[in-house]
């Protein structure tokens, strides 16, 4: 069991408190999924040229300041990185082959959960309501997000582990339910030179539909292809940075339901996460059908 | 009739529910209304008393469980597993139900109003099941007694491993489950039909215009000359 929740927010006016008003929608999934929990929010955009990347270190007493100054002398950069505890962002027009492979040998430990114009991502391991202090989810601000509480099922409980995984850029995905296939998956996609961060059956199918993309299909043909490939039970959330999509396995294994109304458009598991979205009484609720695509645009 | 209220905003649902599980004698005719019920589960499961029960929202997994006697109203919609194992009494469902609403159940109605999920009446063991909107695919699996009344579609495998149930569908079945099959509207059947659309709320709906889906029976070892026993 797991939970997810998405928000995509079109009243200009409430974009700036979008971690607010997915505060009560994560907290709810709280019994569907305790022990880890993540958020990748979709920002305004870094200038054209530049991208930003989302960082992990293991140890909360990593020296931010260290990579920094490192990233800057290397690069002849000035970066400055958002730090919120053991998390950072960096932003930087350096070409990203050079960023990756920097922090691939200078800083091994560090994770990139991100890459993106405008996604940033958080995960970590703990109850949700824990995981969104430690690195101050309601004070997000953006247009949407994609978020996920996590009951392991079928890998390890790690930071790493935690959902949302991402793949290219600007792209993430969130995952209930469990795939049977997603070591053949993993196995094909390596053919194609695509590297895996954890033995995670939700990295295989973010991967597996970023390459998809990466091969020329768009979101809809993509989430075709889907279907064909990824056999077991799944909803899966994704986002772009201009679009939430949804899908459920055509067995509708796993729940979802939406609330789209005047000035959002709120997915989540359950109802329980909409209940407390403003005006929630006035929204149109539906439950998503089975084996099709729903995508809402920003 | 005596009315009492119930804010799920400030009480405990096991509270709501410890109050509904007093004796039958003492809920008998009363009204209750259960506002904020926001997708919590197991809102009014295993009562067992002539009481009317509003929950005046969305409701969450398996609301009215187990239900006998009571009559339970679900005011918006309500999620997985609405009205499983009914043994007796009503359940009404205004809005959408999600999957496998009035599994097992055993007897009494249940109404939705809106569409329900996959698997609507899974197992179905003598229960009435009534949906104005349609039902997704495997719907009636195994069902082996009772009836299922759709006056919308009805997705795929309706019926598979049918027993006993009957099922009427109005608009059109995407695809029958094995040993599904249409029957031809006898008397009895049809006077089933016209008291279930009376009693849901659908008196005015036509019903020659339902088809009649059954067990072709050729699945498991049935004696024609048992039939009366069912």
């Amino acid at each position: 069991m797991c939970g997810i929740v998405g928000l995509l927010v079109k009243n200009q006016s409430m974009r700036a408190n979008i971690g607010q008003l997915m505060m009560p929608m994560l907290i709810g999934m709280t019994e569907r999924g305790p022990d880890s929990a993540g958020m990748a929010v979709f920002t305004s955009p870094v200038d054209a040229n530049a991208l930003k990347y989302s960082l992990y270190a293991p140890t909360a007493d990593f020296s931010w300041k260290a990579l920094e100054q490192a990233f800057n002398s290397e690069h002849s950069d000035q970066v400055t990185l958002a730090v919120k505890g053991n998390h950072a962002i960096l932003t930087s027009a350096v070409d990203t082959v050079k960023v990756k492979s920097w922090i691939k040998q200078a800083y091994p430990q560090i994770h990139i959960l991100s890459v993106g114009q405008s996604i940033d991502v958080y995960k970590d391991t703990g109850l949700p309501a824990d995981v969104a202090a430690r690195y101050d989810l309601p004070a997000l601000s953006g247009t949407h997000l994609v978020g996920h509480t996590r009951m392991a099922t079928e890998s390890a409980i790690t930071p790493a582990h935690a959902h949302p995984f991402t793949a290219g850029t600007d792209w993430c995905l969130v995952h209930n339910g469990s795939l049977s296939n997603p070591n053949s998956l993993r196995r094909k996609l390596q053919h194609e030179g695509i590297n895996f961060e954890t033995d995670n059956d939700t990295e295989a199918a973010c991967r597996f539909l970023e390459w998809r993309m990466r091969e020329g299909d768009d979101l809809k043909t993509a989430l075709e292809h889907g279907f064909d490939e990824l056999d077991g039970f799944y909803t899966l959330l994704m986002g772009t940075k201009d679009q939430l999509a949804l899908v459920r396995d055509p067995f509708a294994c796993k729940p979802a339901v939406v609330a789209e109304h005047d000035d959002y458009v709120a997915i989540a598991s359950e109802f329980r996460s909409l209940a407390h979205l403003p005006d929630v009484k006035n929204a149109h609720v539906f439950e998503p059908s089975p084996k099709e695509m729903y995508v809402w645009k920003v | 009739m005596e009315s009492l209220k119930f804010d799920l905003e400030n009480t405990e649902l096991r509270t709501v529910n410890q109050y509904l599980h007093r004796p039958a004698a003492e809920l008998s005719g009363k009204n209750v209304v259960i506002s904020n019920p926001n997708g919590a589960h197991n809102i009014a499961v295993g009562l067992n008393a002539e009481v009317n029960v509003t929950i005046d929202g969305h409701a969450g997994y398996y609301a009215a469980g187990m239900n006998q006697l009571a009559t339970v109203t679900v005011t918006g919609s309500a999620s997985t597993g609405v009205a499983e194992n009914m043994m007796s009494g009503v359940v009404h469902v205004k809005g959408f139900a999600s999957n496998a609403a009035g599994a097992t159940a055993q007897g009494g109605l249940l109404i939705i109003d809106g569409d329900a999920g996959l698997r609507c009446g899974i197992s179905l063991k003598g229960a009435d099941i009534v949906v104005g909107g349609s039902v997704g695919s495997f719907s009636a699996f195994m069902a082996q007694a009772g009836n299922l009344v759709v006056l919308g579609d009805a997705g795929e495998a309706l019926g598979d491993s049918l027993y006993e149930a009957r099922l009427f569908v109005r608009g059109n079945v995407k695809s029958l489950g094995a040993d599904c099959e249409e029957k031809e509207m006898d008397q009895e059947s049809r006077n089933i039909l016209v008291d279930l659309l009376a009693k849901s709320g659908h008196a005015e709906v036509d019903p020659d215009s339902f088809k009649l889906f059954g067990s072709a029976r050729t699945l498991y070892n049935f004696h024609v000359d048992n039939a009366g026993a069912y």
